[in-house]
């Protein structure tokens, strides 16, 4: 992968880079994963006769068991937040998050999907030369953020930053590709952001 | 530089007297050590509409202190906001302020 290239057209940016073979299967890979953890998840919805009749959908009222896509879809509110303040009219805590989340969910899957879908979609799954438009690069950073933090979760990424693992370390190739993601994430936003990296 | 849209909705609740009488509700991004920090400001800047100099300023007080408020006004308009910054991945979330 090398750095990403801004060129200002008529019709707006455009952002051009190019793929190895591997990167491209690399990329493919970790977005259909992300996918598939949101599509499990938004299979837990439960199923409901209103929301055929009125299209209105709930989600789940409980966060994921699961660590990563806890990270990818937190709580709308944090009882345990220094200065955190009581809840209006008595309500739980976690009785409020539910009722959040149940209502804004689906939502917010749709959005994470949509800009997974569209790197897969501009994504060359052979790798080689590509050329973003600023959406499809605002749907990149987002995607690849996601792909970021569910890869940050498992590999526990601190304060610090994600700790150097010896070479024989088994999730030192992990490592290597959270770092890979980090930097292409970094100069496609400085491009976004028209600075030179 | 542009008056920043987050005041602006706390600032109309004030002088509405319906609403006076309830705290205005606030969203907070948390620092998390995952989210590189250009992205948090482009976030900023392409979510709320914010300058790139008040985007950084919050970009570098979540960094710095751990936490900001990055807009304020009602509960219903500050559940869009954390849903829209969830779904950019950052680490949000909403309380009516003190």
């Amino acid at each position: 992968m090398r750095k990403w290239k801004r060129v200002d057209t008529a019709d707006g940016p455009r952002f051009r880079s190019e793929l190895e073979p591997h990167e491209a299967a690399l990329l493919h890979n970790m977005i259909d994963s992300v996918l598939e953890m949101l599509d499990g998840r938004q299979a837990q919805s439960p199923a409901d006769e209103l929301e055929a009749i009125t299209g209105i959908r709930t989600g789940p009222s409980a966060p994921p068991a699961d660590d990563t896509l806890a990270r990818l879809l937190p709580d709308f509110y944090r009882a345990d937040a220094p200065g955190a303040t009581e809840m209006p009219d008595g309500i739980g805590p976690a009785d409020f998050n539910g009722a959040l989340r149940s209502v804004h969910e689906p939502a917010i899957i749709d959005a994470k999907r949509e800009a997974a879908t569209r790197m897969r979609d501009t994504c060359p799954r052979d790798g080689g030369r590509l050329e973003l438009t600023e959406a499809d690069a605002q749907a990149w950073i987002a995607a690849v953020n996601d792909i970021r933090l569910a890869l940050g979760t498992i590999l526990g990424v601190g304060a610090g930053g994600p700790d150097l693992l010896p070479v024989d370390h088994p999730l030192a190739g992990h490592l290597d590709v959270y770092h890979w993601l980090t930097a292409l994430q970094e100069y496609l936003v400085l491009g976004l952001m028209g600075k030179r990296a | 530089m542009a008056a920043s849209a987050p005041t602006k909705p706390a600032d109309q609740r004030l002088t509405d007297p319906v609403d006076a009488v309830d705290s205005p509700w606030v969203t907070i991004v948390w620092d998390d050590p995952v989210n590189l920090m250009n992205y948090v400001t482009y976030v900023f800047q392409t979510l709320f509409g914010y300058s790139e100099p008040h985007a950084t300023k919050l970009m570098l007080q979540v960094h710095n202190e751990g936490k900001a408020v990055v807009t304020a006004g009602s509960r219903e308009s500050m559940e869009i906001d954390v849903a829209k910054l969830h779904a950019a991945g950052l680490w949000a979330s909403m309380q009516q302020d003190a």
